[in-house]
């Protein structure tokens, strides 16, 4: 009712006023993508097949959606049950931030009403992308199904909601399964291409590079978003939510760290296995230490000056430094060190139509977000369900 | 082999195919035999 | 509790590092590909640059007519891929600024094609002919197979926003097996010979001869013989590949090769995981418990002891009491025995006065 007051109230604010722009351009431009093609909005061609609606859209999107996995197995698996307020925010970030990459995709498949085709016409199972295909839709199932509680406590649907809920447990081991494949399997998609590939970035640990990538990431996301829904949905959060945040910072600060420091590692010995080492001394080998220093290592020490001087500031800008991180190491494996070998007139860079559909994703994601967690109980629990974890 | 494959393509493709069903299978299998194996567990 | 978290988040550790090994592809099974499967041999040696064979392809495959005709020769000197009205193309090159050297580029046919390990819908197949064929009627237009693909072959047609589809050579095999031609397009249409058609393990015999009979003209090197795990198309040439446009850092591992290690991990995660994590689960549970029932017997405990203690105060007050009250009796009876004793001295010593 509040909401609703407030909303009327103050229709053509800032955000308001920007997000119909958006949302009104990316109407536009997905009538011009499906009614002309992909060639007039795209800067795709034949040398350069995946664009950042793959680079981005869908390895970042992922990638910054495992928070859901990594919240849900270290509440409900790995004993860290005082944090379960922060479970719902995870589990909704994350089932939002894959429904809009299965929306994304729909952009850059040619022919997207056939996306069901390989589990129900012609299996291609020594595909990668068959294995990310059928993670992510089960695991959009997944998420869906952790998230419903939320949806049917506000929708008054107590006894489908007790149902759901004690699936919880199940629900969160099958999360972990599909998490672990289709993080790593996104790595794993680019194993076929170690001619396209720079030698620093191509590695036969780029699915393990991934997924340990991911948890790091899914962390950092959980802090990041956390900061910024403080911001925003101050009003909506519970005295438990508000109590146990800053313990849950520091907890997952602390992972983010320690993970973060594995990853330097494994990164490295990749660059050993392959015998790479004089590469580093070469413009794209500064590149790849640029990343693997400033945007691995740096927040893995920045988390832990953090925790040990109780610095939330430093831990929220670590965050964002990790998230920005996380989208460099994808870009860099899908589009910047992709198709190195061409010779600079050949290389892709995005057109703004590209750019446009992404912020219009991005856009509907804050949209729904923001719509979802001023109704339904989210940081805060149902007065009918207290007590119940 | 009654399987004559000539490539290691349709040999994967046909190999995987079997592993992708036994990961389902897997799957439910171990949810039930978990439910059987503490089902007599009272706490 | 807090070290048995710790032992279960190492052990999930380690069984992510053990995935992280590479599995072997198919365990020792080994494969030659179809017996009898054909291929091309072009020999660069031989080829003129007459465009002939892009001429033959475009007829052959029903292509629209290209923007300069065929004859036209000048268009050599930009260089060209694939396109999807080209299946084939040529390239002139000057290596070393000597004369010029005319390369032809299409479809390789992998004998172990990494656009069909790639595709998630089948859609490419290694036929047994030699040819590896696309279907057009599953594809969903993901384009992993122009990801995938060594040689930089397959194109797409962006501009159909309805029937979009992935183009490339399909070594005649429609039109073969439809019985219209006998060998490709290309090959027929070659005035030189520079095209051969034929069994593959027999273009391999032709070329080492034509190697042997005049090394100085050739390189020691039949390109595609295991270039990506072999190709059905081969190459001959007077100067190294890499300067006629050919990429010879390619490896000789397959695309099927290149991920079957981590497509073998797949079926472990499955498989392996749900033990850990429920047996973690478990682990955290029990622990759990164990506290409750710890916690619970040492409030228990705490419980008894106090009212242990409360008994024994009781009972130490009761004795006391009971003491004191003795002693408040043998007093008392002490006093009044005494008092007693006066009074009847003090009698005694009345009687005496009186």
């Amino acid at each position: 009712m509040t909401t609703e007051a407030v909303s009327k109230k103050t229709l053509f604010t800032p955000f308001n006023v920007i997000t119909g722009m958006i949302l009104i351009m990316g109407a536009f431009l997905t009538v011009w993508r499906f009614g002309w093609g992909l060639g007039p909005v795209t800067n795709l061609d034949h040398n350069n097949p995946w664009g950042i609606w793959i680079g981005f859209d869908l390895l970042c999107g992922v990638a910054l959606a495992a928070g859901g996995y990594v919240t849900s197995s270290a509440v409900y698996l790995f004993g860290m049950k005082k944090h379960h307020a922060a479970v719902r925010p995870a589990i909704l970030t994350a089932f939002l931030g894959y429904l809009f990459v299965v929306i994304a995709l729909q952009y850059d498949l040619g022919r997207p009403w056939r996306l069901a085709y390989p589990f129900v016409v012609q299996s291609g199972t020594t595909s990668m992308l068959f294995e990310v295909g059928l993670c992510v839709a089960l695991y959009l199932t997944v998420l869906f199904l952790e998230y419903s509680p939320a949806a049917l406590e506000w929708l008054g649907y107590k006894r489908l909601r007790n149902m759901i809920h004690r699936c919880t447990i199940a629900l969160t081991i099958f999360g972990v399964i599909l998490s672990t494949l289709h993080q790593s399997s996104l790595g794993a998609l680019y194993l076929i291409a170690p001619s396209k590939l720079h030698p620093l970035w191509y590695s036969t640990y780029l699915p393990t590079f991934f997924f340990v990538s991911s948890a790091a990431a899914g962390m950092s996301m959980v802090l990041f978003e956390g900061w910024v829904s403080h911001k925003a949905f101050h009003n909506k959060m519970s005295k438990d939510y508000l109590s146990q945040h800053d313990d849950l910072y520091y907890s997952f600060a602390k992972g983010a760290s320690w993970v973060l420091l594995g990853y330097v590692f494994i990164k490295v010995i990749g660059v050993a296995v392959d015998d790479n080492w004089h590469l580093l001394a070469t413009g794209w080998g500064q590149w790849f230490l640029f990343e693997l220093l400033g945007f691995a290592l740096l927040p893995s020490l920045l988390y832990a000056i953090g925790v040990r001087e109780k610095n939330l500031k430093l831990i929220r800008w670590t965050a964002l430094l990790t998230v920005l991180g996380i989208i460099l190491n994808r870009l860099n494996v899908s589009l910047i060190a992709y198709n190195y070998h061409l010779p600079s007139e050949m290389r892709y860079f995005p057109s703004w139509q590209e750019f446009g559909v992404t912020l219009f994703v991005c856009t509907m994601l804050v949209v729904t977000f923001k719509f979802i967690v001023t109704r339904m109980p989210i940081f805060h629990e149902h007065p009918e369900y207290k007590d119940e974890h | 082999m009654e399987h004559g494959f000539y490539t290691l393509q349709d040999f994967l493709l046909y190999t995987k195919g079997w592993a992708y069903i036994l990961m389902g299978a897997s799957l439910v299998v171990f949810l039930a035999y978990w439910k059987f194996l503490f089902s007599r567990d009272k706490d | 509790m807090k070290r048995r978290n710790f032992l279960g988040l190492m052990g999930a550790a380690g069984v992510s590092a053990a995935f992280a090994t590479k599995a072997q592809a198919a365990g020792n099974v080994h494969f030659e590909g179809y017996p009898g499967s054909k291929g091309v041999l072009f020999d660069a040696v031989r080829c003129i640059g007459c465009r002939k064979c892009e001429e033959g392809c475009n007829t052959v495959n029903n292509l629209p007519a290209p923007e300069k005709p065929f004859d036209d020769l000048t268009v050599l000197d930009t260089r060209r891929r694939t396109q999807n009205e080209a299946f084939t193309v040529v390239n002139k090159y000057q290596p070393d600024g000597g004369p010029s050297v005319f390369s032809k580029i299409q479809c390789m046919h992998c004998l172990e094609p990494s656009c069909a390990s790639a595709c998630f819908v089948a859609a490419f197949k290694k036929q047994p002919s030699g040819a590896v064929t696309y279907d057009e009627s599953v594809c969903v237009g993901c384009r992993y197979c122009m990801v995938a693909c060594p040689f930089e072959i397959p194109t797409f047609t962006y501009d159909d926003p309805i029937t979009p589809k992935v183009v490339k050579c399909d070594l005649c095999e429609a039109n073969i097996q439809a019985g219209r031609i006998t060998i490709p397009g290309c090959v027929a249409k070659c005035p030189k010979e520079a095209l051969v058609y034929g069994e593959r393990k027999e273009l391999i015999k032709i070329a080492r001869n034509r190697i042997a009979a005049a090394p100085d003209k050739y390189m020691d090197h039949i390109y595609g013989e295991h270039e990506m795990g072999g190709t059905s198309w081969l190459n001959l040439a007077g100067v190294s590949f890499s300067q006629i446009g050919m990429r010879e850092d390619l490896g000789v591992k397959s695309g099927p090769e290149l991920t079957s290690g981590a497509l073998s991990v797949v079926a472990m995660v499955p498989a392996l995981w749900p033990l850990l994590l429920a047996g973690l689960y478990g682990v955290t549970k029990r622990s759990e418990k164990i506290n409750k029932k710890e916690k619970a017997e040492a409030v228990a405990e705490a419980i008894s002891a106090t009212q242990e203690k409360a008994q024994a105060d009781l009972k130490a007050a009761m004795e006391r009491a009971q003491a004191d009250k003795e002693a408040t009796v043998k007093r008392e009876v002490a006093k009044a025995l005494e008092e007693a004793a006066k009074a009847a001295e003090q009698g005694e010593k009345e009687e005496e006065g009186a």
